[in-house]
């Protein structure tokens, strides 16, 4: 009896600990690894719903015709251009605002949910908000562009106003979540480097370049490197700021990003070879994208110090 | 001369209370907030505030109050009006139904699997620990949204397009999750507390159900609040696979996209979408805003 209680403790001691982490790599096996990689194999083939499923092998073919695409390499355009726009402002921003946090203050924590409350809404929810605001004829920004002599502006119809629109949308949902990983870190900041600095001198905007920023470093990589991968995914923000629910980003496409691109291949198109090799164009423009920010901001910070 | 960093203006008030400040400055860390902190950390909430806010003027005006120039600032009476409207004009009501259990559904089980796989990584030894581990966090960095085509074409398989099921399965478990309660766990839970618990012949699942799990709960609170929000936020999977059985932000994106916009109806449908987080938001935003740092220094 006791032999048998023995060898079941230590097979609960040995085997357990895989069956507590076995729900995890299931799940995300099937619903996650799988379908990344079956991609891969999806877009070697003519792959269309549309034809009942059916698909024939065709080797490079789809990455091919991507690269004949005008409207790949316009959709790759868009992409970069809303992701410098929103990306960098808004770090740098999330940058000042942390270090005005970073003061000793009454109310703090409602300045804190004050800045965050942007980031627990929905991209839906704030991209119709503002796509209204944005509006042509009654939006609010051209109301106030007009006190001043500008405008009207139709925010949907040019390249660059429906960039910098989009842009905006991505900055103030991202900016006060930015902010406070910034807080985080600069309150583990050791204060005596402060001091030190104080007694040789230092103004406060040396300390917050010389002191602050490079102990930062860290978290800067870490925010511009997120920042990359989602930036760069940008899909939901194009769709519904056209306000027709077509996937093309504009009439002159002018600001269909690469994942809206996959997406109207995909769920529009039928194409979902086509579709596939977008998508993992994609997955290594980000990946790209991802080690040289890396490598970027490590030199960039390090050259601060 | 000590260095001010107070703009001139300092100089015009009185002597005395100037030279106090000047003296608390040196060697204190934080610095006190002045008045231009707190007038633009004002000025940043009220832009944080403000998109929300009009929202809900908007929500409570009639539709032909909304297209006036100067535009109108202040709530009208007739939200309930619109909200009415918004039920009437489409399925809003089984909308927040279904987000309500994809949401909830998924919160409960990465709640509980992170925990127990959690518990494993941080507590436990066995063979390939580390490298299971590291694979794991390595997953969070993988886009999912890339391998949207070949999961869509597993649900028509499956049969689950239009069902709940497609969202709420693959949400089941996050890597994030598994991270988060990990590294919770390990500090969390003394493992003196464990080999007491084995010496009086717990067996594994009951050291976890009896010790592991009351000793997580503040962790299990915070990962439980951001599982729900990004759940209930989520938009692209459900667009894609609910078609016919719209969750609410999908909903919300069809009353968006028709070729003359009703402003008010939006918006109305944009305050009932966000005000369940806002609500939360309300009442545990400190928890949010503490799990968020706290996050960000162990990432």
């Amino acid at each position: 009896m006791a032999a048998i209680k023995a060898t079941l403790n230590r097979l609960d001691a040995k085997g357990s600990p895989y069956l507590y982490v076995l729900p995890f790599f299931l799940l995300f096996g099937i619903f996650g690894l799988f379908p990344l990689i079956y991609t891969g194999y999806v877009s070697f083939n003519d792959w269309n719903l549309l034809d009942g499923g059916a698909h024939e092998w065709v080797g490079l073919a789809n990455y091919r015709e991507m690269l004949h695409d005008s409207y790949f390499w316009n959709s790759l355009g868009n992409t970069l251009s809303i992701w410098v726009l929103s990306t960098v402002p808004q770090l740098l921003a999330a940058l000042w605002i942390a270090h005005l946090l970073n003061h000793k203050l009454r109310a703090r924590t409602s300045l804190r949910m004050g800045v965050l409350l942007p980031n627990i809404t929905s991209i839906v929810a704030v991209t119709i908000v503002f796509t209204q605001l944005f509006g042509r004829d009654f939006g609010m920004i051209n109301w106030l562009l007009g006190l001043v002599g500008v405008g009207p502006i139709d925010w949907q119809a040019d390249t660059w106003s429906s960039h910098l629109a989009i842009s905006t949308i991505v900055m103030w949902r991202w900016t006060g979540y930015n902010a406070l990983i910034y807080l985080a870190s600069m309150q583990a900041i050791p204060h005596d480097l402060y001091e030190a600095a104080e007694l040789d001198g230092a103004s406060t905007t040396q300390q917050f370049w010389k002191i602050t920023v490079p102990q930062l470093r860290p978290t800067i990589i870490f925010t511009t490197v997120i920042s990359t991968i989602g930036g760069l995914q940008i899909m939901a923000e194009p769709l519904l700021f056209a306000g027709t629910s077509t996937p093309t980003g504009g009439s002159d496409r002018q600001f269909q990003t690469i994942a809206l691109f996959m997406y109207e291949q995909g769920f529009r198109e039928f194409r979902f070879g086509y579709a596939s090799a977008i998508a993992w164009t994609l997955c290594l423009i980000i990946a790209v994208f991802a080690i040289a920010n890396f490598l970027l901001t490590r030199r960039i910070a390090k050259d601060e110090e | 001369m000590t260095v001010l960093a107070n703009p001139p203006a300092t100089s015009t008030e009185p002597p005395a209370p100037s030279k106090g400040r000047s003296a608390r400055r040196s060697f204190g860390f934080p610095r006190r907030g002045s008045v231009w902190t707190y007038a633009a950390l004002l000025a940043i909430v009220a832009g944080s505030v403000f998109p929300l806010y009009w929202s809900f003027v908007v929500s409570s005006q009639t539709s032909e109050a909304v297209a006036k120039t100067p535009p109108v600032l202040i709530p009208g009476g007739h939200l309930f009006d619109n909200i009415a409207r918004v039920f009437d004009s489409t399925d809003f009501g089984k909308a927040l139904l279904n987000s309500f259990i994809v949401s909830g559904s998924i919160t409960i089980s990465v709640v509980f699997f992170s925990t127990l796989a959690g518990f494993a990584f941080a507590k436990l030894r066995f063979r390939g620990r580390k490298v299971l581990l590291v694979l794991a966090i390595a997953t969070s960095m993988v886009p999912q949204q890339l391998g949207i085509i070949p999961l869509y074409m597993l649900m028509t398989k499956l049969g689950w397009t239009d069902r709940l099921a497609a969202v709420i399965v693959p949400g089941l478990v996050t890597a994030f999750g598994v991270f988060f309660m990990t590294q919770y766990l390990g500090r969390a839970v003394p493992d003196e507390l464990l080999e007491a618990g084995r010496m009086d012949g717990c067996t594994t699942f009951g050291l976890y159900w009896h010790v592991v799990l009351p000793a997580a709960r503040p962790a299990a609170a915070v990962l439980g609040l951001f599982t729900f929000m990004q759940a209930w936020n989520d938009f692209f999977w459900p667009l894609v696979v609910l078609q016919n059985n719209a969750t609410v932000q999908v909903a919300l994106s069809s009353l968006a996209s028709g070729y003359t916009t009703d402003y008010t109806l939006t918006l109305t449908g944009t305050l009932l979408a966000t005000l369940p987080i806002l609500v939360i938001f309300m009442v545990l935003g400190r928890q949010i805003v503490g799990g968020i740092m706290q996050g960000a220094i162990k990432g």
